[in-house]
């Protein structure tokens, strides 16, 4: 897997760290806390994860990825896909 | 059920083998059944068998998508052990290891349990301390464990790299009844035995939904051979536990990740056990025909694709040069890759659903193949009597909201680094 940084441009997969599903904002109740923490959807198909260019500019990317193929369709700066 | 035995084998030879039947009874689905095991796998299998052996109920159907053990029952690394340090898991994977040492009798089948040792290395005092730790544990659970100081390694081992500058091998903690098993004769030993006590396997048979009843509760399954009703459904397909799950619209605390494993060419025999590096992740044994299997850490994103990225083997034949530098003048035969649950806490999960008539049994994450036996025989005891087995008490799913989670390596909720 390479993943097309928008800031580096495609680098290969060993310079980042996944930290896996974008989540919902952080809840304000302790409730939501376990579903927040523990629980994912986990599907067969795209998703949607957040990736650290630790080896590289150390951005925060939101990469949309395959999970049976691989396949990467669209990285771009958490920071802009939060907006 | 034909009975295997030397004079058996010395029947069919004196015959030209050609009158063996058939190992075990391929089904066509009956329209209901008492328990549906989805997930012809070891563990689906062996719950399977004791569900008919222990507890008397054979009305069982065990659905699995392609064919038995096709999935991670044939991608592991084929290890047993049971040299686990919190009070949730060492009961768990002893009853697994006692249940592994009488397999072969029990099943009247050649399993190839092998117990020829698992070493884990140390490289530090620290970890020397944790290792004494995990071995105290380990015994006050009845579980064999020797601390080995590092010419004890060396006399066991003399191939290994006692002087790498960084990570210098001081010894190692070694349960001898550890080992290896043969992973496919384990499933058909198991499909064999539940088979020959009327379970009945069904193959090339994908799970596609539930069927509820007004209550909510599940009756059923929906497949591509049909609707099998049962009042109760076992889930066993760990490395897709998610995906089923959430046919019944449950979201469980597990990611789907990709394990790479390899094997060498065959060499002649040169590793008396398994050993495991413990400065990086590497861990490798000699397979009876020659082969030395290895294998490291996850890849670290989720993936259903059953095949990895060349990162990791790198990583991996790292670990391998660092502690064994003898394996670089091995070719590299072949590497697969197997689609494994990873668990928040790294332990896995043998209880109820919230979903009344939906029994789950997963997140076994890289670990699950060792655990066959024990698995098979404490999700047969929660089908059958609706209570958690003594041993596998821990392995609630509430654990994570109620905060008792069994975090071996102490990672937190972050599946990729277990």
């Amino acid at each position: 897997m390479r993943i097309p940084c928008p800031y580096c441009g495609p680098r290969d997969t060993h310079e980042f760290v996944c930290r896996g599903e974008t989540d919902t904002n952080r809840p304000d109740n302790d409730e939501a806390f376990y579903d927040y923490v523990y629980l994912r959807d986990n599907p067969i198909g795209s998703v949607r994860e957040h990736w650290y260019h630790a080896q590289g500019c150390r951005n925060w990317l939101t990469v949309t990825r395959d999970s049976q193929t691989h396949e990467i369709s669209e990285a771009v700066l958490a920071k802009d896909a939060a907006r | 059920m034909q009975r295997y035995s030397i004079f058996s084998l010395a029947r069919r030879a004196l015959s030209g083998h050609r009158h063996w039947k058939p190992t075990w009874r391929d089904a066509a689905p009956r329209s209901s059944y008492d328990i549906i095991i989805v997930g012809g796998g070891g563990h689906g299998l062996a719950t399977a068998y004791y569900l008919a052996k222990v507890h008397g109920i054979t009305n069982i159907a065990v659905v699995e998508k392609g064919w038995i053990g096709g999935g991670n029952a044939g991608r592991n690394t084929t290890i047993i052990r049971s040299n686990y340090g919190l009070d949730g898991n060492a009961p768990f994977y002893e009853l697994s290891m006692k249940l592994w040492e009488g397999m072969e009798q029990d099943l009247n089948y050649n399993t190839m349990v092998s117990q020829r040792g698992v070493l884990n290395l140390y490289h530090s005092d620290a970890q020397r301390d944790a290792f004494v730790r995990r071995g105290n544990a380990m015994r006050l659970h009845g579980i064999d464990a020797e601390l080995l100081d590092r010419e004890e390694v060396r006399a066991m081992a003399p191939f290994l790299n006692f002087d790498n500058a960084r990570f210098p091998i001081q010894g190692g903690l070694l349960q001898r009844r550890g080992g290896t098993a043969r992973h496919d004769a384990v499933v058909w030993g198991y499909a064999r035995a539940a088979s020959d006590r009327g379970v009945d396997i069904i193959q090339n048979c994908e799970v596609t939904g539930f069927v509820r009843d007004a209550r909510g509760r599940i009756t059923g399954v929906e497949t591509t051979r049909g609707t099998i009703l049962a009042p109760k459904v076992g889930l066993a397909v760990a490395g897709h536990s998610s995906h089923v799950a959430a046919m019944a619209g449950l979201r469980l605390p597990i990611e789907s990740h990709v394990l790479q494993a390899f094997v060498s060419e065959a060499l002649k025999p040169v590793i008396p056990g398994v050993i495991t590096f413990g400065a990086g992740h590497f861990y490798v044994s000699q397979s009876d025909k020659g082969g030395l299997v290895f294998g490291g850490d996850i890849d670290g994103y989720n993936s259903y694709a059953a095949r990895g990225n060349l990162p990791v083997v790198q990583d991996v034949c790292e670990g391998g040069m660092a502690i064994m530098p003898m394996i670089g003048r091995a070719r590299l035969l072949r590497s697969w890759g197997g689609v494994v649950d990873m668990s928040m806490d790294g332990s896995p999960i043998i209880d109820h659903s919230p979903i009344d008539g939906l029994y789950l049994n997963a997140g076994w994450c890289y670990g699950g193949f060792k655990a066959t036996p024990g698995s098979g025989w404490c999700f047969a005891h929660l089908l059958a009597t609706d209570q958690m087995h003594e041993a596998a008490s821990a392995y609630r799913l509430d654990r994570f909201a109620s905060g008792r989670v069994i975090d071996e390596k102490g990672q937190g909720a972050q599946p990729n680094l277990h």
